[in-house]
């Protein structure tokens, strides 16, 4: 299969997904039940990776200041920006894609697999619309949620890892992360974060939906999507980066 | 009734069924047989739509299936219950959750009357007390019988049954053939069923469809094919030289040669008179 195939087969399943709904109840509560997976499900280790994150951000950025020009708030101020530009939106998808993606291929790939999206089909019911936009709709609601609380505890972990090492006052801290903020950069992380929202739900929703084959093309599936979706995650970051960012 | 018109199916330029046509009345357990690769189940899906035939006909009681509108095949779909091969239960939710799942989906019924008619259709595939059970604490029977109660619960007008045998035992095969063919008479269904089990098609084939190399090769009932001259249809049916004599016996005893061959337990004393 070509990569213009693909491409075309992907867009045709994002058209189908937008169709009346049989039962809105159903479908509501089936949002709920992927809004709870895919944002509680990674709480865990969005929480862990960001305040590793930004402590590690401080005790390197403090590691390359060795200029006693420079004042210590320039630490936190640098620490500030990147998680939020970079840190917080870019790597914790990264991460999500891995958790989030994998497992929508392989759910949808079982039920491929196994019939199950031939039963729904059999008893009316849109499979496109059913299974894959409620994952999305969960995803865009979510990624986002998750990508604010990173920003926040990547901060906090840089804030803690720089006063627990004594690299930093927590006052010096506090002063430099108000230094030239700029409101937009969180609008631009979170701009980022509804993209690859979009990019890590609907690429392995697609991979799973279409699996053909057993548990082998399952396993291939889930891996392939989890890598076609880091790379389209990082050309989006490119792309969204030179656009919005480039003064 | 079913009825499909010169229904034929290409992949990619191989040609996978041929102008089949086939009356798949109501009332009836109507078999699809043949071979692994013979085209029955493409046959299947191409009539519950989940293929596309590149020509022909399916009509449900008079209405073209291959030319409606999503709409209208929604409304199609709604009365046709499918048991599938692999069962197809959804892994997630429990037995109960299972079967209600189509009255969650079509009906605005209360959960009262949810799971009076869950229960209802459990006792009906002879199911009790496993309302909490999820589908991998269940053998390949009940399986089964859990998808059949989710394919029957909506009433449907249409069953249809890929390989309902395949996994099970002998015994467990024959409860299964029985319960399909008292639901179909009882709801008055039209029932068509995918298999190459023979106990089956002596059974339950009420009409009988045999498929060769994507060609409707013979039809007729299950009276009929003991008798037939067919011989790509003998080749299949009576594979063994064991099935082979037991045919020739039959034969024998319409001809008024011998008499009273009545089971197998008859043809083995008479094979076997010392045994």
């Amino acid at each position: 299969m070509t990569i213009f195939t693909e491409i075309g087969r992907y867009l045709l399943m994002i058209k189908g997904m937008f169709s009346r709904p049989e039962n809105k109840k159903m479908y509501w509560r089936e949002l709920m039940h992927q809004c709870v997976e895919i944002g509680f499900g990674s709480l865990g280790i969005v929480a862990i990776i960001s305040v590793f994150i930004g402590a590690v951000s401080t005790i390197q950025t403090a590691y390359q200041l060795v200029s006693p020009l420079i004042p210590k708030s320039t630490i936190s101020q640098i620490v500030r920006d990147t998680v939020i530009l970079e840190f917080a939106p870019t790597l914790v998808c990264i991460v999500l894609a891995g958790v989030v993606g994998s497992r929508i291929a392989s759910e949808l790939g079982n039920m491929r697999v196994s019939e199950q999206i031939d039963a729904l089909e059999i008893m009316g019911i849109k499979t496109k619309t059913f299974l894959i936009l409620p994952k999305i709709v969960a995803a865009l609601l979510m990624i986002p949620l998750l990508v604010s609380i990173a920003m926040v505890l990547g901060i906090w972990g840089g804030r803690l890892a720089g006063v627990s090492s004594g690299i930093i006052s927590g006052q010096e801290f506090d002063s430099g992360l108000k230094l030239a903020f700029d409101a937009f950069n969180v609008k631009f992380a979170l701009i980022k974060g509804y993209v690859f929202a979009f990019i890590i739900s609907s690429i392995p929703a697609y991979y799973g939906y279409y699996v053909k084959g057993g548990a082998l093309e399952i396993g291939r599936a889930s891996t392939k999507a989890v890598v076609v979706s880091c790379i389209m995650l990082l050309f989006a970051d490119y792309i969204l980066s030179a656009l919005l960012l480039n003064k | 009734m079913i009825e499909v018109k010169n229904i034929q199916k290409k992949f990619a330029e191989k040609t996978i069924i041929q102008d089949v046509s086939a009356q798949f009345k109501t009332g009836q357990c109507n078999l699809i047989i043949g071979a692994s690769g013979s085209g029955k189940t493409v046959l299947m899906k191409c009539i519950v739509g989940l293929f596309h035939p590149d020509s022909g006909e399916v009509l449900y009681d008079g209405a073209d299936f291959t030319k409606m509108e999503h709409d209208e095949k929604t409304e199609i779909r709604k009365q046709i219950g499918m048991l599938f091969q692999g069962s197809a239960l959804f892994d997630s939710l429990n037995v109960e959750q299972n079967i209600m799942f189509p009255l969650n989906m079509f009906t605005d019924w209360n959960l009262k009357k949810k799971i009076d008619r869950v229960n209802e259709v459990l006792a009906r595939v002879n199911l009790t007390g496993v309302n909490r059970k999820f589908p991998a604490e269940l053998s390949g029977g009940m399986k089964k019988r859990v998808a059949l109660a989710r394919a029957i619960v909506l009433n449907p007008k249409y069953l249809f049954c890929d390989e309902p045998n395949s996994g099970l035992d002998p015994q467990t095969s024959l409860v299964i053939d029985k319960l399909i063919k008292e639901i179909t008479t009882e709801y008055n269904i039209t029932t068509v069923i995918n298999t190459h089990d023979m106990n089956s098609v002596m059974e339950i084939g009420n009409y009988i469809l045999y498929m060769y190399q994507g060609v409707k090769e013979w039809e007729g009932s299950n009276k009929e094919i003991i008798f037939s001259k067919n011989k790509k249809l003998n080749d299949f049916i009576f594979a063994s030289e064991f099935l082979q004599d037991a045919k020739d016996m039959r034969m024998l005893e319409q001809a008024g040669k011998i008499s009273n061959v009545r089971n197998m337990d008859d043809l083995l004393s008479k094979e076997n008179p010392h045994s």
